[in-house]
């Protein structure tokens, strides 16, 4: 049995093409073979980088010996922090908070580590295997020092400091409030408490990152490929820290293989690469491997939130009331504060409760940053708040769609206000539970659970509804501007090139940004050409994080799409004798209104705008426009999953047995893109649901540093799908379109966690936390008298 | 010191003087230029690197090359015979890839599968992709390829 999705309808000529199940244009490449990623890339006379990085959490550097390592035939140097760190500056922090204190980010260690990882001193040689090997002669004598592991107890007053010279381990406080919190607890009939934790997770991208430098010395200029989410913002940030002007840079994001937001950073590796590029006059790349991927790059979540919870009897949610604590580990990276600040913002969930408080704490450990990785921040937000109605449901003794139900507000509520004073911009949360509820065959489902549970199994069926906040965003809540950029250029044959300042690593907008442009202009979509990832073609952009690729992205293409329409009317009319306000366009073709016999298409007027014999007067020769997008909202993408799981009461093992998801993202390019995305973030939630936690020891040694010791899903740990959607546009962008890169990480995790508890409930067990193994769930059926 | 090795890549004879201690994956890569075989993990787990070795689907990145000294290889360059084969084909038409770094071993991985199987079942084929991870897809597109490819071969 293979996933069941509703089929879009079927088009019919002339071809539309929005909203089409399509294959992507960007695939044959990817599957011959021929797709170029960073370490592809041979640039002539190129160097190769190694780091060699701290096995150490927390230790002072007493010294550092290089001459053995620069002695090694095919070394061309070796460099420390004092070599290195005035001429690369330092890592930026984009989103610091007020009050919050944050340590100097030097790119190599100075005096001190702190996390394993670390880099400390960098190797460059002929070959990436002398590089490797040389490594191994560089030594480095560290006094080790108590590490700091434990987000609590690194808040007691006699902690070890992670940063001693910040004089303490709390990196941040935050704090959000909406409506009268006091009176909403007055109100309450009860006032329930949960501890939810959430596990710090690796990203684990299959292809690690790197990065590839080639200075020119003639031009003093560089060009920088990276395996990168954000080569337009690594132009804004990088050239300040090595010392060139903004015009002299060239990022190029080349094939990226994955990133869920661990690639939507400046590292350190960066910018010592492009600096040692500069100073060795030679190219230089330095390709990541999977040890030092897990340990060095990004990790997510890793929060533990006490909440309190204040319901009426009637199953009303008043309020709730939470103190998270977020580990963030030894450096504020990119977006670090601003991840835990998003699961505050989201915490209420798609209801409407009176009011809000949420305190975050962010403690400085000595870990690797914690950072944006796939729904950042949200997932958090949706897994305590979806924890919760199930938990509000179990003391109440309801119903848990009831429960959710009484608190949605309607479909006529829209847009709605939250209490701290979000906007969501357009939602049915009845209409996607009810489909969810449908294509779940619920009523067959409950009495599947009560067979099975007649026989004495732990079957368990999970829910959650979810909102989500994407497209971000309007620059007012972007540090370096939210807004985003498009450029679409007719050719002089009349083929079409469409630039975005997106960019795209598998997300497939070659493809759909190409359908949005193909129906605008009337044109087929073979003509089109997507080019993004390199800043020397794409003059503008803010990336791709947040699902706000097609939302902004798609929107500035359109934009511009509309103004070359607009400017080739005058042309046109000029052509066809008539006054530009009376030329129509029509599925590709120019013509006088109400005489669509006499028309004239793309290539005709593409040819006469470049060729510029016959323009009418004041005309600018050229078919070109591009358009930057500043949205005015975000979007709020939303839907239901539902369940079912089975738990061996022998082993702990939870095996989902059937899965359903409904999501709505708006208006729906192409269905089965969409349908890619979904899946995947399912995936990765599955993943956090029953298996992923990265794990440090007392003493900071990391001990999932290998797929060996992390836990990713595999085809085997993937249950069947009944997928659907609903579609709701959104009115912040000229589309409709919301966003959907995070949905299936943001749903997920806590329809399958609510199942897994769900199933262990009759034996009395109302909460657990994340991740659900086998060992873990077995411990718990143990502690409750075992397998009865 | 330096070994000779003669290996048939594609089709292609490549003679080259290598280290013992040259990974297969890094010869296909560096030596032979063929870049469309990744490294994703050097511990073989993620697959990444998968090749056929005389047929056998082998994790490039834990053989050495010299172990493959007079062998025949085929990478995901020689998957396509001017047509795309119907392994890439099932991949396209399922979207069984987004970032695509994942997808040349894993698709060597389902060429060994149909060999040995023509038509497998949906959990057959599950099993068979225990030595290839995906953090992109979940899997499901992917298997929904195999089928299409299963069925292509059948035709």
């Amino acid at each position: 049995m293979s996933t069941t999705t509703e089929k879009p309808p079927v088009t019919t000529s002339p071809p539309k093409y929005f909203g089409r199940a399509m294959k992507r244009v960007e695939d044959p490449r990817l599957l011959k073979g021929t797709a170029t990623y960073v370490d592809d890339l041979k640039l002539t006379g190129m160097l190769h980088a190694e780091f060699v990085r701290s096995p150490y959490a927390n230790a002072n550097i007493r010294s550092i010996n290089t001459d053995a390592a620069k002695q090694l035939p095919g070394v061309i140097g070796v460099f420390t922090g004092t070599d290195v760190n005035e001429k690369a500056g330092t890592i930026p922090c984009a989103s610091p908070l007020p009050g919050g204190k944050s340590p100097v980010h030097t790119v190599l260690a100075g005096a001190r580590v702190y996390f394993v990882g670390h880099p400390v001193a960098v190797v460059v040689a002929k070959t990436r295997a002398i590089a490797r090997d040389a490594l191994e002669l560089v030594e480095i004598a560290y006094e080790a020092l108590p590490a700091v592991t434990d987000a609590e107890k690194a808040l007691e007053n006699d902690s070890p400091l992670t940063h001693p010279d910040l004089g303490t381990n709390v990196a941040f406080t935050w704090g959000l409030a909406g409506g009268d919190v006091e009176a909403a607890f007055n109100e309450a009939d009860r006032v329930l408490k949960l501890r939810i934790n959430h596990q710090r997770l690796t990203p684990m991208a299959l292809e690690p990152r790197g990065c590839a430098a080639s200075w020119h010395a003639g031009e003093c200029s560089l060009t920088l490929y990276t395996s990168t989410q954000v080569p337009h913002l690594l132009r804004t940030l990088l050239p300040g820290m090595i010392g060139i002007p903004e015009n002299k840079l060239r990022v190029v994001a080349p094939e990226v293989g994955g990133g869920f937001g661990s690639k939507l950073n400046l590292y350190a590796e960066e910018a010592v690469v492009s600096h040692l590029a500069m100073l060795l006059n030679q190219p230089v790349k330095w390709i990541e491997s999977r040890r030092e991927n897990a340990a060095a790059t990004i990790h997510g979540r890793d929060q533990i939130g006490d909440h309190e919870i204040a319901v009426k009897n009637d199953g009303t949610v008043l309020a709730i009331r939470s103190k998270i604590i977020a580990d963030i580990g030894s450096y504020l990276q990119l977006l670090t504060p601003a991840i835990p600040t998003l699961t505050g913002l989201m915490i209420g969930g798609c209801y409407k409760l009176k009011a809000v408080k949420v305190d975050v704490t962010g403690v400085h450990t000595n870990k690797v940053a914690t950072d944006a990785y796939r729904g950042a921040g949200r997932p958090e937000a949706t897994y305590i708040i979806e924890r919760v109605m199930d938990y509000v449901a179990a003391e109440l003794g309801q119903d848990r769609l009831q429960v959710r139900l009484k608190n949605m507000p309607g479909p006529d509520e829209f847009p709605f206000t939250t209490i701290t004073g979000l906007q969501y911009d357009s939602g049915n949360y009845q209409a996607a539970l009810e489909k969810a509820k449908e294509l779940a065959q619920w009523p067959r489902l409950l009495k599947e659970q009560e067979n099975a549970r007649a026989e004495g199994r732990l079957f368990g069926i999970g829910i959650s509804t979810y909102v989500e906040i994407c497209a971000l965003g309007p620059s007012k809540i972007m540090a370096a501007g939210g807004w985003e950029w498009g450029c679409v250029r007719i050719e002089i044959s009349g083929k079409v090139t469409v630039i975005t300042g997106t960019t795209p690593h598998g997300q497939g907008q070659e493809t759909s940004f190409a359908q949005i442009a193909a129906d605008r202009l009337g044109i087929p979509i073979e003509d089109i050409v997507v080019l993004r990832g390199d800043t020397a073609t794409a003059h503008f952009g803010r990336d791709t994080y947040g699902s706000r690729a097609t939302a902004l992205g798609g929107t500035a293409i359109a934009m511009s799409i509309d103004k070359i329409i607009e400017k080739t009317k005058t042309l046109a009319g000029a052509l066809l004798e008539a006054a530009p306000a009376d030329i129509e366009f029509a599925d590709g073709k120019f013509f006088v209104r109400g005489d669509e016999a006499k028309s004239i298409g793309w290539g005709q007027l593409a040819g006469e705008a470049y060729v510029a014999k016959n323009l009418p007067p004041g005309f600018e020769p050229g078919l070109e426009a591009s358009s930057f997008f500043e949205p005015p909202n975000c979007t709020f993408p939303f839907g239901t999953h539902i369940c079912a799981v089975e738990v061996d009461r022998e082993t702990g093992q939870a095996k989902i047995l059937k899965y359903t998801a409904v999501d709505d993202c708006g208006k729906q390019v192409n269905p089965l893109l969409i349908e890619g995305q979904v899946q995947g973030g399912i995936a990765q939630s599955l993943g956090a649901a029953l298996m992923e936690r990265t794990v440090y020891d007392e003493n900071g040694q990391l001990l999932t540093g290998e797929f060996m010791d992390y836990a990713i899903p595999r085809a085997v740990d993937i249950p069947e799908y009944a997928l659907g959607s609903t579609e709701t546009p959104s009115p912040s962008n000229l589309l409709g379109v919301k966003g959907v890169g995070e949905a299936g990480t943001i749903g997920a995790t806590p329809c399958i966690g609510n199942a897994v508890i769900n199933a262990l409930s009759p034996l009395g067990i109302l909460h657990l936390d994340l991740p659900f193994t086998p060992e873990r769930v077995w411990q718990a059926i143990q502690a409750k008298g075992g397998a009865l | 010191m330096n070994i000779s090795v003669k290996i048939r890549v594609n089709g292609v004879l490549h003679e080259a003087e290598v280290e013992p201690r040259l990974l297969l994956a890094h010869f296909l890569r560096e030596t032979c230029g063929l870049t469309g075989t990744h490294v994703g993990c050097e511990t073989s787990v993620c697959g990444a690197c998968t090749v056929l070795v005389d047929g056998q689907a082998v994790k490039s990145c834990t053989m050495f090359a010299v172990q493959a000294d007079g062998a025949e290889v085929t990478t995901v360059e020689g998957l396509a015979n001017g047509e795309m084969h119907p392994v890439q084909e099932g991949f396209w038409e399922c979207h069984g890839l987004q970032c695509g770094y994942c997808t040349p071993g894993m698709m060597m991985t389902a060429v060994q599968l149909l060999e040995r199987n023509e038509a497998p079942s949906r959990d057959e084929i599950r099993h068979a992709l225990d030595g290839n991870l995906c953090r992109c897809t979940g899997y499901t597109h992917i298997i929904d390829a195999i089928e299409y490819a299963a069925k292509k071969g059948r035709e």
